[in-house]
């Protein structure tokens, strides 16, 4: 209904039917209708939202230094954890079977406890090792530190986040390369090209064409799930600022109000980011790519 | 040692392989070909055609026997050790390297999807050859020209009907010089008017002197092209020789075959 009008070439005795008409549908859009117009107008008339306080904090130097820790957190964990999900997924596919059962309790372990749990843990690993030593087993031992330097509540919070975030993303990984056509990698080898270079060049980029929705669809539930850092504790980010804010000054609905704003326009920037890569990686599967500007043929074939 | 006119390119002795430990598919295969020839294998299907292909350039790994190409032992080598001959296995860059030497053209032509038909050319020439970028174009594009597709270097194999992404496919195996064209059934995947480009393309290589060793129910390019035509059944060769074979077959099952793809 709101797709725009293609141009259309000029035929004689064009088709211009009456069409179907649909009560059920009219009646399902007032009833929509009515209910939309309710809220609006109660969110304009309802004095409890306090929509003064929510533009005073909106921009609040604290809120928005919670919004880029959520989205520091939000990115870190997730480049960890995708690079470490192809490495598990790798693992998973690897001939040697101390591989593949690493792998496989990697996941077996991190996917079925709890992430709040594998936070309060992460934070809490000062407490079990209180100095980290790196030597030989028996040996000599090189470099000590102490747990709590390195340990801060930041990086326990993306350790924790991104171990957690890998295993998931593995079995996703996983199926992508599974997608892949194995003629594919066999082309490669015919061409005398290497493990390697099959897997980053052949691979790999059609396999993210599979990977790169969910990864999305990860990276946005991601975002929400940093405002769990607290159980580190790490007390930085955007959701534990906005309830810190409205502890103090006893405006829970307003400052929930900011909280979900920035919530919204952070996953909206993440949907318009993967709508690229997405388009990126569906190269040459795209139906009607446009090829071809010095020979000047237009092919819209589809696939 | 090795002379290219009197020894064969391609020689196979007694080769089996046997798939998860128990199915048998190659069942003792003894196979030449010489260098510049043409030769056409032919057979019901399971006979182990594309089995046998894949061995010669280590898709798979034979069970038994020995596989050369020009003279060399494919795969492994043989060291004598103080318990006799022993074989070792290749490093992955040295079968990389062998496999080099055979270009393979599949059924399914396998052109990567994520590239146009002239990077699809490119990419080995690039990774593989380590060529200069400009001097890749240059080589891919010829190639192109050479099966009839450098107009549509800029599309996508979606894009291209199943002959032209074949005739591609052919044009990114040739790119790689390689010694030996190894086919697969090329024209299997084709509707039957698009069989015609791939086979005259096919023709056209080996009027110029490659070595081609050609799976195919083409009975008429086998008939026309091949200095050498060789039946496959159940795992073994049955029958083999000049293009003469496929008029005055002389094994039972071969004339069988005949009868019925004729
Ligand atoms: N990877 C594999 N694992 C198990 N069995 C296999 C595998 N590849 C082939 N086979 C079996 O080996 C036998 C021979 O297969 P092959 O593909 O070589 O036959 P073909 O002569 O090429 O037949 P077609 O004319 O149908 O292509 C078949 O029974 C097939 O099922
Ligand atoms: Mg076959």
């Amino acid at each position: 209904m709101f797709r725009k009008k293609q141009e259309e070439i000029e035929i004689e005795g064009r088709i211009n039917a009456v069409p179907v008409s649909h009560p059920g549908r009219i009646v399902g859009v007032l009833a929509v209708l009515l209910v939309v117009a309710v809220v609006i107008s109660d969110l304009f008339a309802n004095p409890n939202y306090r929509f003064d306080v929510v533009g005073e904090y909106l921009f609040n130097p604290r809120i928005l230094s919670g919004v880029m820790w959520t989205f520091i957190l939000t990115a870190s964990s997730m480049v960890i954890g995708v690079v470490l999900s192809m490495v598990l997924a790798i693992m998973r596919q690897s001939d040697n079977y101390v591989l593949r059962g690493t792998s496989w309790f990697f996941i077996w372990f991190f996917r079925g406890t709890p992430v709040y749990m594998q936070l309060v843990f992460w934070g809490l690993v000062g407490v079990l090792y209180p100095k980290i030593a790196l030597g030989i087993p028996f040996g000599p031992t090189f470099f000590e530190f102490s747990t709590a330097e390195i340990f801060t509540g930041g990086v326990a919070a993306v350790l924790g986040l991104s171990l957690n975030e890998s295993a998931y993303m593995s079995e996703i990984v996983r199926a992508g390369f599974q997608a892949v056509d194995p003629g594919q990698a066999e082309a490669g080898k015919t061409l005398g090209m290497s493990r390697q270079q099959i897997m980053l060049r052949i691979t790999l980029p059609q396999a993210m064409r599979i990977i790169v929705p969910p990864i999305g669809n990860e990276t946005i539930s991601m975002l929400k799930t940093t405002s769990l850092v607290l159980a580190v504790p790490f007390a930085a980010d955007l959701m534990y600022v906005t309830d810190a804010i409205a502890g103090r000054t006893f405006l829970p609905i307003p400052l929930l109000i900011v909280g979900g704003i920035w919530y919204l326009s952070c996953t909206s920037v993440l949907m318009v980011i993967q709508a690229r890569v997405e388009r990126y990686f569906g190269k040459g599967h795209d139906s009607k790519v446009q090829v071809d500007k010095n020979a000047n043929i237009e092919v819209t074939a589809s696939v | 040692m090795f002379n290219k006119d009197t020894a064969p390119v391609v020689r196979a002795e007694n080769v089996h392989k046997v798939f998860q430990g128990k199915l048998h598919v190659l069942k003792g295969i003894d196979f030449s070909a010489m260098s510049g020839t043409v030769t056409t294998i032919l057979g019901p299907s399971g006979s182990g055609k594309s089995t046998f292909l894949r061995c010669l350039n280590q898709l798979e790994t034979i069970d038994a026997g020995r596989i050369y190409i020009d003279g060399c032992l494919t795969g492994y080598e043989e060291r004598e050790t103080a318990s006799g001959t022993k074989l070792y296995c290749l490093t992955e860059k040295q079968v990389a390297e062998q496999r080099k030497r055979l270009g393979m053209v599949f059924q399914r032509f396998n052109l990567f999807p994520h590239k146009t038909a002239l990077e699809n050319v490119m990419e080995a020439l690039l990774v593989v050859e380590k060529m200069h970028k400009d001097d890749a174009k240059d080589t891919a594009w010829a190639f192109l020209e050479q099966v009839g597709m450098g107009d549509r270097h800029n599309y996508y194999p979606a894009q291209l009907s199943g002959g032209q992404q074949q005739r591609v496919a052919i044009a990114r195996a040739l790119a790689m010089r390689p010694d030996i064209m190894l086919f697969d059934e090329p024209t299997s995947a084709l509707d039957p008017e698009l069989v015609g480009e791939v086979l005259s393309v096919m023709t056209e290589l080996a009027s110029s002197g490659t070595t081609m060793i050609v799976v195919t129910h083409e009975i008429g390019f086998a008939r026309e092209l091949s200095d050498q035509v060789v039946f496959m059944d159940d795992g073994i060769v049955i029958e083999q020789g000049s293009a003469e074979v496929l008029s005055n077959p002389e094994n039972e099952r071969t004339v069988r075959f005949l009868e019925r793809v004729l």
